[in-house]
């Protein structure tokens, strides 16, 4: 079967086609069902964090460790000789020579891109700056496949921090691919930025605002949650804003009985804790998918051949 | 002399290397300046606010044995979008082109946003040019799309 992922590198959503985001699902579906096969055995994996991640680095490293790989790296660049002036480029050169595949998060904008183009082995980006988060964006794609069975002609509402969030602007930008009906849900002040607005309506897409969550929550399948960071508001602002983008689990009366929360985490107080217990909560199977995504990224790059039904590659 | 015969002298008076004439007016010190960037060394003779064939003022360089390439005067493209290229050879025109508008910039602009990894590497910044209902750039490295005024108004 043929591998488009096979060595290469992973850096923008914008670099993966419809095909090869659902073939990263499927994948993705299959090593979970399976349980953990020894796709990346004898293979050595450099997670490069030259800034701080719980989730992501974790479960990028539990999916190697998973999958039979073995891992070198950092998690901040406090211990590297970045601190004592080394360039990205230099670091990326050397690394490179250690590993067969390097995983990245670095606070500059571009630093992965960079990264790709000076290593000779594949490098995965765990997010730069504000710009791309390709491996949050898939899991979120097999989740929300997972949930609904599908991800064609879907509603999906994107509630909160809407202009600063790489998560909804990377998930808008990819779900463009399957038709979706978006509902926007934000404080004027953090509304989705016009350019990625002016690429939806290139691409067909129906998009709307909403003023609020009881009015989006009976119309959508998912219900994507994100954090509305306190400190861009005066408190008075921010408690009239809470009231409005806070989920309260008696919100949800409306809600379609297949409807899903998600939220890319961590989440602060957007998200009643009883909504946890609701059928509807979602966002930490969504966390835990984070593995699944990951297993299937790094073993299609790693690897020529797939996973076969049966367990062989081929 | 006749206005034609005028304007030809202008542009001809070099030796051999490069007029680009018809540069919007007030455009032409930009240009000197981008120009000098890439090579302090080079002879500009520079003519400003002279008539324009078709009415109203033009700016006017002449470079001294530099024979531009296309790529050369793609360069210039964003500041003077309508102006031409004469290449002179014994004080002839022996080439003409417009200025044309690359599919990407490398290496000619800093990017606005100033947590763009190019900020700090040793990597040419690389922009591509995105033609919709506005001209923006798009940076290879940290993706974000730029208004082509913000890289016309500043002087990097």
């Amino acid at each position: 079967m043929n591998n488009p992922l096979f060595d290469r590198d992973v850096v923008s959503i914008g670099d993966l086609s419809k095909a090869d985001i659902e073939f990263i699902i499927e994948r993705a579906a299959a090593l979970k069902q399976s349980g953990p096969m020894p796709l990346l055995k004898d293979r050595l994996i450099a997670s490069c964090f030259f800034e701080a991640s719980t989730r992501t680095r974790l479960s990028f490293e539990a999916a190697v460790q998973r999958l039979g790989g073995t891992i070198i790296g950092f998690s901040d660049s406090g211990n590297t000789s970045t601190k004592k002036g080394e360039t990205l480029t230099d670091s990326i050169h050397m690394i490179a020579g250690y590993a067969d595949a390097i995983i990245m998060r670095h606070p500059r904008e571009g630093s992965a891109r960079l990264a790709a183009e000076v290593a000779n082995i594949p490098v995965i980006n765990g997010g730069d700056g504000a710009n791309q988060h390709p491996s949050q964006t898939l899991l979120d794609l097999f989740s929300i496949a997972e949930c609904q069975g599908r991800l064609d002609g879907l509603s999906i509402a994107l509630v909160g921090d809407l202009k600063y969030g790489r998560t909804v602007h990377s998930l808008a930008q990819a779900m463009g691919h399957f038709k979706p009906r978006f509902y926007f849900v934000a404080p004027e002040a953090l509304a989705m930025p016009a350019y990625i607005e002016d690429s939806l309506r290139a691409a067909g897409i129906a998009f709307e605002y909403a003023d609020s969550l009881e009015a989006v929550v009976p119309l959508v399948d998912i219900l994507y949650m994100t954090r509305v960071q306190k400190e861009r508001f005066d408190p008075t602002e921010y408690m009239h804003l809470a009231s409005q983008f806070v989920l309260r689990p008696e919100m949800l009366k409306s809600a379609k009985p297949s409807m899903r929360v998600m939220h890319p985490l961590p989440r602060v107080d957007e998200i009643h804790p009883a909504v946890d217990r609701t059928s509807h909560a979602y966002y930490f199977q969504q966390a835990e998918n984070g593995v699944y995504a990951r297993q299937a990224l790094l073993s299609l790059v790693m690897n020529e051949g797939v996973l076969s039904p049966g367990g062989g590659l081929v | 002399m006749s206005e034609h015969r005028r304007e030809k002298m202008l542009v001809e008076a070099i030796q051999n290397g490069t007029v680009i004439d018809h540069i919007p007016a007030g455009k032409g010190l930009t240009i000197l300046g981008r120009l000098q960037l890439r090579n302090a060394e080079v002879r500009l003779t520079v003519g400003l606010n002279l008539p324009s064939h078709g009415g109203g003022m033009k700016d006017l360089i002449k470079i001294d044995d530099w024979r531009f390439t296309e790529q050369d005067a793609a360069e210039l493209a964003l500041f003077a979008p309508k102006a031409t290229v004469n290449i002179i050879e014994e004080y002839r025109v022996v080439r003409k082109f417009p200025i044309g508008l690359p599919e990407t910039f490398i290496g000619v602009f800093v990017c606005p946003n100033a947590n763009c990894i190019t900020h700090v590497e040793p990597v040419e910044s690389r922009f591509s040019v995105i033609q919709e209902a506005t001209l923006q750039l798009r940076c290879h490295y940290c993706e974000r799309a730029f208004a082509d005024t913000l890289f016309t108004e500043n002087k990097s």
